[in-house]
This record gives C-alpha cells, sequence and structure tokens, in this order.
C-alpha cells in the first residue's frame, strides 16, 4: 500500500485580484521571500504580494536574531557593554564603540586625549572604507555579477581587518575603544601600514569604478529605481548615504562636529535623484572623503597617552541623568540614549539603530517595481541584522 | 536655538489648554525634556514641527521607558512632647510614587541643523490605562519604533496606521523590557542543571517527572 508523503508547507498564498467595481481581473501571488533567501543580508522577510512581477505590497518581517541587547546592557556595568556594542552592526565594531563611548563620555563628563581623537577618526574612516566597499559589492552581487565583484571588495577589506586586528587582537569584534579614549597605543609600524594602505586606496577605487560607474547593466538596474523623493526621506527619519544620496545636506561630522572632525577639510557628496544610482555614487564619493580625512589624520597624529588617567573604567558610576549621543556610522546616524539613576549599571540603555529605522520605507520605494528590483532596492538600504533586531 | 523656557512659553501662548513642565536632568551634558500631557501632546508636536522658527522635520529617536511603583521615602522633623518636654523627633514618612510608562522623543531639524528637543509623554498607569497619542502621522520615522515600544514596553499609540508586534512574534504575551518581567524558565535549555537553575527546572518539569 503506498502512503503519500505530507506535502511541505506552502510559502504562498494566491489572491483574488478585483477591479474597482469587483469584476475578477485574474490573481496576485503573496510570497514569503526569507528569512532564508541569499539576497535579504541575513534572517529578513518580506511579506510580497505579486501581480505578476510587480509588486503591490510588501511588509518586511524582522526579530529573527533578537537577543534584547537594551534588557542585556540594563543588567550589565557600563563598562561591560562595550564588548557587545561590537555585535550591533557587526560590520563596523569600531563606530559602534566610538558611538557608545562618546555618549557614556557625555553622560560623565570625561575628557578625550588628544591622541585617542585621532585614533578614533582613523578607525572610524577605515570602517567607513570597508563597510561602503563591501557594500556596493553586496550590491552588484544582488544584481547577478556573482562573486567577481564581492571578491575584489572582500580582498580590500582583508587588507583593514589585518589592521583592525594587528592593533585589537580581532577582525571583526574589535572592543577596541574605551570611554576616555582607546585602549591600546597603535605603533609607528602599524600607522606606516595604514599610510600605505590609505594612499593605494585611491587606485583600487579607480578600478572598482572603472569596472562599475559607467556599466551598462548597473546603469541599466539603478538608475531610476528605487527613488526615495526628499521630504519623505527626511520625514522617516532616513540617514546616513541613503538621506544623502536624495539631496538632504546632513552629514552629523559637519553638523555635530563631534571629536575632532572639525579639523579636517572634506565634503560631503551629495544625490541628485534618490535612485540606487545615486546611492551607490554617494558611497564611492564618500569613501575618496574618506581617504582623504585618513591622509590628513595620519599625517598629523600627534604623540601623547592615549587614555584620560582620570578615567575610571571599574566600578564607574555616573552621575543620575540622561544623555543622547550620536555618530555618523557607515549606516546612518548610530545613537545610544542613556539613563543612570546613579548606580553601576544604567537604568536604561537604547540603541537608535540607523538601518532598522531606514527599512521604514522599504515598502514605500519597491512599490510598483519588479521583484527582482526589490532586491536590488534592500541591498542599497544597507543593512545589517544584528543591528536591525538587535 | 532658542532656550526651553522661550519654547514653552510660545507653546504655552499658542496651545493654552496644554500643561508643560521641563524637566531637569543633572547629569554633564545636561538636556533637559519637555513633559507634556498625552491629551494636547499631538498638538504640540505639530507646532513644534511646523514653526518657523524651530521647524523640526526629523524625529530621530523614538523610546520608552519603565517607571514601576517607587517606595519614596521622606524624612520630616517632627515636634513631639515626650514626658512633659517637647523634642524635636525625625520621622520618616513614607510614600508611593504609583508607577507609569514613558515615551520620549528626540527631534532635530535638518533644515535648520538643530537641536535636540527632548519631548516626553507619560502614561497614566503601567497595567491599564497604558494609552498615548501616536506621532507617526506627523514623521512617518516614528512607525517602526512606536511599534517597538508597544511591543516591548506596552504602551498603546492610538493613531498608529499599523501598530503590531515586531521584534517579538505575534504569539507572544508580555512586554520584556518592563522592568518586572520574568523571562520563562525554558527559554534555554541547560544540559547539566545545577542549583538555582535546577529548582526552577524541577518546578518547571514537575508533573511530566513520574517514576
Amino acid at each position: 500500500m503506498n502512503t503519500v508523503a505530507a506535502l511541505p508547507p506552502k510559502n504562498y498564498e494566491v489572491l483574488p485580484k478585483t477591479s474597482e467595481t469587483g469584476e475578477p481581473l485574474g490573481e496576485l501571488l503573496e510570497i514569503s521571500m526569507g528569512p532564508h533567501h541569499p539576497s535579504t543580508h541575513g534572517v529578513f522577510r518580506m511579506d510580497v504580494v505579486l501581480d505578476g512581477e510587480k509588486v503591490v505590497r510588501l511588509k518586511p518581517v524582522f526579530g529573527y536574531l533578537h537577543r534584547n541587547h537594551e534588557k542585556i546592557g540594563e543588567n550589565i556595568s557600563y563598562l561591560a557593554s562595550m564588548p557587545y556594542t561590537d555585535r550591533l552592526d557587526y560590520f563596523c565594531s569600531m563606530t559602534n564603540n566610538w558611538a557608545y563611548a562618546l555618549t557614556v563620555e557625555k553622560l560623565a563628563g570625561l575628557a578625550v586625549p588628544e591622541r585617542a581623537e585621532y585614533i578614533r577618526v582613523i578607525m572610524a574612516e577605515l570602517t567607513r572604507l570597508q563597510n561602503h566597499t563591501c557594500l556596493i559589492g553586496f550590491v552588484v552581487q544582488d544584481m547577478g555579477a556573482l562573486g567577481t565583484p564581492m571578491m575584489y571588495a572582500f580582498r580590500e577589506r582583508e587588507k583593514i581587518l589585518d589592521l583592525f586586528e594587528s592593533v585589537s587582537g580581532a577582525r571583526m569584534m574589535c572592543n577596541y575603544m574605551r570611554f576616555g579614549g582607546v585602549r591600546v597605543d597603535v605603533t609607528d609600524e602599524w600607522l606606516a601600514q595604514a599610510k600605505q594602505l590609505v594612499d593605494g586606496y585611491s587606485k583600487f577605487l579607480d578600478e572598482f569604478e572603472m569596472f562599475l560607474t559607467e556599466n551598462e547593466i548597473l546603469l541599466a538596474r539603478t538608475q531610476h529605481v528605487g527613488v526615495l523623493p526628499k521630504d519623505l526621506a527626511i520625514s522617516a527619519a532616513i540617514t546616513g548615504p541613503m538621506l544623502r544620496a536624495s539631496g538632504v545636506n546632513y552629514d552629523l561630522r559637519k553638523v555635530d562636529k563631534y571629536g575632532i572632525y572639525s579639523r579636517f577639510d572634506f565634503k560631503v557628496p551629495l544625490g541628485e535623484h534618490g535612485d540606487i544610482y545615486d546611492r551607490y555614487m554617494v558611497r564611492v564619493l564618500e569613501m575618496r572623503e574618506s581617504v582623504k580625512i585618513l591622509q590628513q589624520a595620519l599625517r598629523d597624529i600627534p604623540a601623547g597617552p592615549v587614555m584620560d588617567p582620570k578615567t575610571k573604567l571599574r566600578g564607574f558610576r555616573p552621575k543620575a541623568g540622561e544623555v543622547y549621543g550620536r555618530v555618523e556610522g557607515p549606516k546612518g546616524e548610530l545613537g545610544f540614549y542613556l539613563i543612570s539613576d546613579g548606580s553601576p549599571n544604567p537604568y536604561r540603555y537604547r540603541v537608535r539603530p540607523p538601518s532598522f529605522i531606514n527599512l521604514t520605507i522599504l515598502e514605500d520605494m519597491c512599490l510598483g517595481h519588479r521583484i527582482s528590483d526589490a532586491v536590488v532596492i534592500l541591498g542599497s538600504v544597507d543593512i545589517v541584522l544584528g543591528e536591525v533586531d538587535r | 536655538m532658542e532656550t526651553l523656557e522661550q519654547i514653552k512659553a510660545r507653546l504655552e501662548a499658542a496651545l493654552p489648554q496644554a500643561k508643560i513642565e521641563i524637566l531637569a536632568n543633572e547629569c554633564a551634558a545636561g538636556e533637559r525634556s519637555l513633559l507634556v500631557d498625552a491629551a494636547s501632546a499631538f498638538a504640540v508636536a505639530k507646532f513644534l514641527r511646523d514653526d518657523a522658527q524651530l521647524c523640526l522635520d526629523y524625529c530621530s529617536n523614538v523610546t520608552g521607558i519603565d517607571w514601576p511603583d517607587k517606595e519614596l521615602t521622606e524624612k520630616i522633623k517632627v515636634k513631639q512632647v515626650v514626658d512633659g518636654v517637647e523634642k524635636e523627633v525625625e520621622e520618616v514618612k513614607k510614600s508611593l510614587r504609583p508607577g507609569f510608562l514613558e515615551a520620549v522623543y528626540h527631534l532635530y531639524s535638518m533644515e535648520l541643523k538643530h537641536g535636540p528637543v527632548v519631548l516626553r509623554m507619560r502614561t497614566v498607569n503601567r497595567t491599564d490605562q497604558t494609552h498615548l497619542p501616536s506621532l507617526t502621522p506627523l514623521w512617518r520615522g516614528a512607525e517602526f519604533q512606536e511599534r517597538e515600544v508597544y511591543d516591548l514596553y506596552g504602551v498603546i499609540f492610538d493613531g498608529h496606521p499599523d501598530l503590531r508586534r515586531i521584534l517579538m512574534w505575534d504569539g507572544f504575551k508580555g512586554f520584556p523590557m518592563r522592568k518586572d518581567y520574568v523571562a520563562p524558565d525554558d527559554f534555554e535549555y541547560e544540559p547539566t542543571p545545577h542549583d538555582e537553575v535546577l529548582e526552577q527546572a524541577k518546578k518547571h518539569y514537575s508533573t511530566e517527572v513520574k517514576a
């Protein structure tokens, strides 16, 4: 006797499509894209309703990586949260460290030595370089250029990660900064290596751009796709390269001038159309500006201590109060909101995750485009699920 | 940017029914905040967004805070007659501050590049009256963040277009960011339970263990 094997559960649904007067016009297909889909950049799911290939509804679903980072932060000391911030956006642990250190410094009124400020800028800009490089690799892969562009991107990223490893001991989870400075000093050899890498980076960017910027497929897939209008971008609290691609001049390195960014000469690249191509171009130009900042920082870095001797890391009890600190991370405004009640643990520890908030308008950008474009649009938002889900 | 006192004065002139209070902040950075009553919060927020001098078009950060019931102790000196002699005696007076949930909004201006103005609203209590007006119609950026506050704290935002759980799954019960939330003991499997975990596990599996 034959037994029929149970069918796997359906991950799609067919919905009736009707005209405004109620006549049947065919069928809409509701599919669940993800969470294990190679182009969703992690465990991310989209509930998509399709009319043929056209997207008519899209709801992002996430939380698969949720571990209640904020609750963990409330239950451990201020210092102990530092390595946890690495795991938020695991591509950019250095900027995460900086955002958290900056907020605690603001809360307790701590000073940072000159050399440490320079080291922080160097680390943050190196992080920006590798994040943007890899992102472009990912987006081009989403368009179907399997492997090669990402290999080139990862080759450059490896060099930067080698630098991170030699100074902090870890490639991705650097846990390098502390409130009041940085954990260890960099050596002169390290600075020389960094200088060599930075000087060679423009050449790599030229090469990267030669293959991509005027590439016919890239132009066809990205121009006028996923347009984000300026007023919607502001209202939806979009930050980072996505906001600037829509033509809003808002870069926290210029607006807040945190750290020592006021000393460097750099420009803020802006887009005009707010489509994927502008987002790509803004990132490329931003990398060229980062190279400029790095060259200035590596030239001017002074000698001296890297840690304020007055800072007490263990048994640290800031006065009661609350503070919101933010930095321009590679993905957007990364903020921390802390409330202290005078005890060794924060009363409230909140992360303002840029890629989580940048997902708000994903549906608006995808409507009317084809499902294959939705993949590229999602890629151009630049999300990391460790930060979206926290 | 104007000081909070000036903003408060202009708000009170424009919206006479609103109850606005400036909350102090004693830490080094000392950003003070505006506490607004829930009934007029939407009007206040709209004023802050549309006013030409403030133009707070960017709602950066939305978050919740849980303040459970707290016993406040106050020492008062009371005059008492002890054995015919009047003496000053210290008496400890205890009072209960009822708990509430709070929503905090950090507002900036992208147009004029200033900020932040910190706006706060409070619910009546933590159990049955946890409604606050949603500011998503004013700033789209609050959409996911208000959903998160609802998900983790249980604040119900009236007027939100799509108030569902966002990080936890749909069937989840409870609000994990509240201070009195207790995680179920069977969330993590412990291969060799001991001490507290063993006690908990025994309690949890007591009905199943039958030799």
